[in-house]
């Protein structure tokens, strides 16, 4: 099956029609976050301080890049591990984060919050920070500069490509996935 | 006795970062290549498709292979002939750490203290270093920038010693189960098997160093390996986690001998990114 061309912000439109093992081409803008902007983002809505940014109808994709060569617009950039974000991202959701980027399954919470608002979790290709940072056409630190590498980023994107992993319907690629090419137990 | 410049091993090192992090070496190309033909899973293929894509990319724009340039693992075998001249050794070596990735543009993710005070050092040091001494005059120097998902997915096991070579099969597919698509499947699974806890982790680690897919000398271990990566692959969790006949690339297995008591196993995985470089001064 081709890959879908969709537009972030994402559209709620777009959002309720996709299924789980969708391969998506994402054009426009994402944000990066990893661990301890997370902290600080939820910090904030916590303590009711406003964001560095609107979150609302957003993607974040969790992202820590190597920095730009000169000339550049930014060094290797593929997805961490998006379990480690799992705590952080059910206030967040419910703040109104529409998609996350990542890699690797999420929890039950995670999953849960993506049904109940509305959400959609893809993963992009671990390792392949080469190939994801051609996709990128500008990237501009917005907040936490002092994170260096973990700071938050706004990027604007073309045709980056990602796959549904948890829908709104409950679909989980992981578990499907597996479940098709299983053939032994543990 | 052979006088080594210790400025000749911080430029060593300093290159061989550099080099790991830019190029995939052929073994593992070839590894995934072969896993991209007999994969039953259209969209793993795709993105084994993807990660062969992204190799060439990364040697073509001196861009990382990934992000996450890991932590600068560096196994040193001095041999016992020679004499390091002009500095000490592994300060040389971190020099070397730090020069590859300011000069390369690789990301520097080491934090000084692993609690409270997690404050990035800047220059990616301290390296991770291991030191074996060996008969000559040469001092070989291998560097395996080792990325944080798939080493958070390690494990040790102290087994029964009677546990034998199923147990072991079972460890290594449950770990592999449990640590679904976060390590960064297809993987290459480092197996120390024997020695005592410490000694097997580090054998693990090694194992990792092994041209993919070459097997154990030992026909008896050689069969674990295979048997092991049958496992594995049986699971269905394929590249990414996201289903598919490729999780593992090979299963690296190195045994030593242990105590009366102990069946200690180590597992150390290795993503697909499995960068390592070396050279012999």
């Amino acid at each position: 099956m081709d890959a879908l061309a969709i537009a972030s912000p994402i559209n709620a439109g777009v959002i309720d029609k996709l299924k789980a093992g969708d391969r998506v081409l994402i054009s426009g803008v994402l944000y990066t976050a990893r661990d301890a902007a997370h902290q600080r983002l939820v910090e904030a809505l916590d303590s009711g301080k406003e964001l560095p940014f609107d979150l609302k109808g957003q993607t974040l994709y969790y992202l820590g890049p190597s920095p730009a060569r000169p000339g550049q617009v930014i060094g290797s950039a593929g997805p961490t591990t998006s379990a480690r974000m799992d705590g952080y991202t059910p206030p967040l959701i419910a703040a109104g984060l529409r998609a996350m980027i990542g890699k690797g399954s999420r929890s039950p919470e995670v999953k849960e919050a993506t049904r109940k608002y509305r959400a959609v979790y893809f993963v992009t290709i671990g390792g392949a920070g080469a190939l994801l940072a051609r996709t990128i056409k500008k990237a501009e630190v917005i907040a936490y500069p002092d994170l260096a590498a973990e700071a938050v980023m706004r990027l604007e994107v073309e045709n980056f490509p990602a796959i549904v992993a948890n829908d709104i319907h409950g679909g989980d690629l992981f578990e499907q996935g597996r479940a098709r090419f299983q053939r032994d137990s543990i | 006795m052979r006088n080594i410049e210790a400025s000749d091993i911080t430029q060593a090192v300093a290159r061989l970062c550099q080099q790991a992090n830019f190029e995939l070496g052929q073994d593992v190309l070839q590894a995934l290549k072969k896993a991209r033909q007999q994969e039953e899973s259209s969209l793993a293929r795709d993105i084994l498709d993807n990660i062969i894509k992204n190799a060439g990319i990364a040697g073509e724009d001196k861009l990382p292979l990934c992000q996450d340039c890991g932590t600068a693992v560096v196994f040193l075998k001095v041999g016992q002939e020679v004499h390091i001249t002009g500095g000490d050794l592994y300060a040389a070596v971190a020099d070397g750490v730090c020069h590859g990735y300011t000069e390369g543009y690789l990301r520097k993710s080491m934090v000084s203290q692993p609690l409270s005070a997690r404050t990035n050092t800047g220059d990616n040091t301290p390296p991770v270093i291991h030191t074996e001494i060996v008969p000559g005059d040469a001092l070989k120097i291998a560097v395996m920038p080792k990325g944080g998902g798939a080493e958070n997915m390690s494990r040790l096991a102290m087994l029964k010693p009677g546990a034998g070579s199923k147990d072991v099969t079972d460890l290594v597919v449950q770990t592999m189960a449990e640590a679904g698509g976060n390590p960064c499947p297809p993987l290459i699974i480092g197996l120390g098997i024997g020695g005592t806890a410490e000694r097997t982790m580090l054998l693990a680690k090694e194992a990792l160093l092994r041209p993919v897919g070459q097997p154990n000398p030992d026909p008896e271990v050689a069969e674990l390996e295979e048997e092991i990566l049958n496992r594995v692959n049986s699971l269905g969790l394929g590249p990414l986690g996201l289903g598919g006949t490729t999780t593992a690339l090979a299963v690296h297995a190195e045994v030593i001998p242990t105590h009366i008591a102990s069946l200690p196993v180590a597992v150390n995985l290795q993503c697909h990114s499995a960068r390592h470089q070396e050279v012999v001064l």
